[in-house]
C-alpha cells in the first residue's frame, strides 16, 4: 500500500473516532455539539506535550488525553445539560473558541500559534483501525443497550422521557463524556500521526466537518457514520484541485439534506447480516411483480 | 477617569452587539432555534454596505439602506428556501439549526471563493477624530454609531410594541398555532420577522465594518450576539440589548485592566455564569415546558 494511500486511511480512522463519539452525542441522544474540534485539541495538546516533554508512553499519554477531553465535557455539561433549549450547542460552540484562544496564548506550554513540532510519529495503520474497531464497538453496544435506548428517548421528547424516570441530565452527560473521551482519542492520534499541532488544525472548520459527517450519514446509523467518515474524509483529497469549492458544497449539501432527506443517507439503516438478508428480499421481492407484468 | 472611558467604549461595541443580538432573538422568539445563519447575513451586509461605498461611489446615507434592504432580503431568502421546508414537515427544531449551520457554511465561503478572503477596510465615510468632554476622550464614529443604533433600536421597538403587525408578531411568539387560528398567517410573519432580523444585522456589520474591518468569517461574530441572548434571556428583546451592553462593558474591562487576548474568554466565563446563576436571564422568563 502506498504511503499516501495509507496516510489517507489513517485520517479517515482519525476522523471517523470523533464522528463516532459525535454520532452518539448529537444523533443518538439529540444534543447538538458545535466544539467537536475543541475536544480533539485537547487530547492532542495533552498527548502531544505528554509524549515530547515528559517522555510518556504513547498509550498512557493517549489515555491522559482522552481523560482532559473528558473532564472537559463536565465543565460545559453540568451548566448547560439540565436546562433545555440551546444553551448547550452554543456553549460548545464558545468552549472550543476558549480552547483555541488558551492555546494560542499560553505560548509556554504549547507553542502558541506556532504549536508543537517534532511530535513522535507512534500512529500506524494497524493502531488507528484498531481504535476505530473498539470505539466502534464501544459507541454500538452503548447504543444498543438499555441506557442507549434511553438517550433516544431523550432525544425524541425529553419530557416524556422524564416522566417514564429516565434522568436525563444524566444521560446526556454520559453521552456527552462519551463522546469528549472519543475526541481526546482522535486528538490524540492526529497529533502523533501529523507530527506537529497547531491551533489552527483545530478551528471552527474541524468541528463543522466532523457534525457535516454525522448529518451526511445519517445521524441515528454508526455505518453512515463509517460511510460519512470514509467519503467526506477522501474525496476531499482526491478532488484537491477543487478544494476552495469544497466547504461551499459543504454548505449546501448540509442545507440539502435537512431539506430532502434529514436523516442522512443511511437513515436509520445499519449494516448487519439480517438487515443485509432483509434489503436483499426487498430488492427481489420488487422484481417478482415486474416479471409477472411481462407475462 | 479610565473606569468611565471604559464604560463608553464598552457601551459603544455593546451597541453594535446588541444590533446583531437583537436580530438572532427576534428570530429565537418565533421559531424557538438558534439561528447560525445569522453572522453570515451580517457579514453580508457589510460587504452590501462595502461594495456600495467602493463600487457604486454612493454616500454613506444611501450606502447603509442598500446594506439593510440587502441583508433582510437575504435573510427572508435564507429562510425561505432553507427553513421553510423543514418547518413544513414538523420537523424537530434540530433540523432547523443543523440547516442554518449550513446556510453559515455555505455563506462564509460562498464569500470567500467570490469576494475573496482578506480583510477589507470600509473608505473613510464617517468621521473618526474623537473629541474631548472634559478628560473625556469620545470618538465621533462612536457617537455616530450610538445614535444609528439607538434610532434602529427605537423603530423596531415600536414597529413589535406599537403597531397592529407587532401585535401579530407577538402574538406568533407566544404560540404560532393559536396565532393561526385569530387569523394571523404566520408564513407571513415568518418573513416579516427575518426581514427585520437580516436588515438589524445589516446595520450592525456595516457599523462593524467601520469601526474594524470586514472580512469572511466576521460572522463568527454572533456567538458575541448569542452571549448577549443568553445573558439576557433567550427571546426577549429588551434582554438582547441589555446583555450587549453588558457583553460589550465586560470586554472593554478585561481587555483593559487584564489582558487583550484573553478577552473572549471572559465572556465565555459571563455566559457560563449567567447560566449557572439565572438560566432565564436577566430579562426572560422561566418558562416551565409543557405537555
Amino acid at each position: 500500500m502506498s504511503e499516501y494511500v495509507m496516510g489517507i486511511l489513517i485520517l479517515v480512522c482519525v476522523n471517523l473516532i470523533a464522528v463516532l463519539g459525535l454520532s452518539l452525542l448529537t444523533g443518538f441522544t439529540g444534543q447538538f455539539n458545535f466544539g467537536q474540534a475543541g475536544f480533539m485539541a485537547v487530547g492532542a495538546y495533552t498527548a502531544a506535550i505528554l509524549t515530547t516533554r515528559a517522555d510518556v508512553p504513547f498509550v498512557l499519554a493517549l489515555l491522559a488525553g482522552m481523560l482532559a477531553s473528558g473532564l472537559a465535557s463536565f465543565i460545559i455539561g453540568i451548566p448547560t445539560l439540565r436546562l433545555k433549549g440551546d444553551y448547550f450547542a452554543i456553549a460548545t460552540l464558545g468552549f472550543a473558541e476558549a480552547v483555541r484562544l488558551l492555546v494560542e496564548n499560553l505560548e509556554k506550554i504549547t507553542g502558541g500559534s506556532r504549536g508543537i513540532p517534532r511530535i513522535p510519529t507512534y500512529t500506524t495503520l494497524p493502531l488507528a483501525i484498531g481504535m476505530v474497531i473498539i470505539s466502534l464497538a464501544l459507541v454500538a453496544f452503548y447504543v444498543n443497550s438499555r441506557h442507549g435506548r434511553n438517550c433516544i428517548a431523550i432525544r425524541e421528547d425529553e419530557l416524556a422521557a422524564e416522566s417514564i424516570g429516565i434522568n436525563s441530565f444524566y444521560y446526556k452527560q454520559v453521552s456527552f463524556f462519551i463522546n469528549a473521551l472519543l475526541a481526546g482519542l482522535s486528538g490524540g492520534l492526529l497529533a502523533h500521526y501529523v507530527g506537529f499541532i497547531q491551533p489552527s488544525m483545530f478551528g471552527m472548520i474541524k468541528s463543522t466537518e466532523l457534525i457535516v459527517m454525522v448529518i451526511f450519514g445519517g445521524m441515528q446509523s454508526l455505518t453512515g457514520a463509517v460511510f460519512a467518515a470514509l467519503l467526506l474524509t477522501s474525496l476531499p483529497e482526491v478532488l484537491r484541485a477543487a478544494n476552495a469549492w469544497r466547504l461551499v458544497a459543504f454548505g449546501a449539501l448540509v442545507v440539502l439534506i435537512m431539506v430532502v432527506r434529514p436523516e442522512g443517507v443511511m437513515g436509520t439503516w445499519e449494516l448487519s447480516i439480517g438487515n443485509l438478508k432483509n434489503a436483499w428480499k426487498k430488492i427481489t421481492a420488487r422484481k417478482i411483480p415486474a416479471a409477472a407484468v411481462e407475462r | 477617569m479610565v473606569i468611565l472611558q471604559q464604560i463608553i467604549n464598552g457601551i459603544s461595541i455593546g451597541a453594535v452587539y446588541a444590533l446583531i443580538a437583537v436580530g438572532y432573538s427576534l428570530v429565537y422568539s418565533i421559531l424557538k432555534f438558534s439561528n447560525f445563519a445569522h453572522g453570515g447575513v451580517m457579514m453580508l451586509g457589510s460587504y452590501f454596505g462595502f461594495l456600495a461605498l467602493l463600487y457604486l461611489k454612493v454616500p454613506f446615507w444611501i450606502a447603509l439602506p442598500l446594506a439593510i434592504v440587502g441583508a433582510g432580503l437575504l435573510a427572508v431568502l435564507n429562510e425561505r428556501l432553507a427553513y421553510r421546508p423543514i418547518r413544513m414537515r414538523n420537523s424537530p427544531l434540530l433540523y432547523l439549526m443543523i440547516s442554518s449551520l449550513g446556510v453559515s457554511i455555505f455563506l462564509e465561503n460562498f464569500t470567500i471563493v467570490t469576494i475573496g478572503p482578506n480583510f477589507r477596510t470600509y473608505p473613510d465615510v464617517l468621521p473618526t477624530a474623537p473629541f474631548m468632554l472634559g478628560s473625556l476622550s469620545i470618538g465621533r464614529l462612536d457617537l455616530i454609531i450610538l445614535v444609528i443604533t439607538a434610532v434602529s433600536l427605537a423603530i423596531l421597538t415600536y414597529v413589535i410594541y406599537g403597531t397592529k403587525i407587532g401585535d401579530a408578531i407577538r402574538a406568533t411568539s407566544y404560540s404560532m398555532r393559536v396565532a393561526t387560528l385569530m387569523g394571523i398567517n404566520p408564513d407571513f410573519i415568518v418573513a416579516l420577522v427575518f426581514f427585520m432580523a437580516g436588515a438589524s444585522a445589516g446595520i450592525g456589520g456595516v457599523l462593524f465594518g467601520i469601526k474594524y474591518t470586514v472580512w469572511p468569517q466576521m460572522g463568527a461574530l454572533t456567538i458575541k450576539a448569542f452571549i448577549a441572548a443568553v445573558v439576557g434571556g433567550l427571546g426577549s428583546l429588551p434582554g438582547a440589548v441589555l446583555g450587549a451592553i453588558i457583553l460589550g462593558i465586560t470586554e472593554t474591562f478585561s481587555a483593559a485592566f487584564v489582558s487583550s487576548a484573553f478577552r473572549d474568554l471572559f465572556s465565555y466565563a459571563l455566559m457560563i455564569i449567567i447560566i449557572l446563576v439565572r438560566p432565564a436571564g436577566l430579562m426572560g422568563k422561566i418558562t416551565e415546558e409543557k405537555a
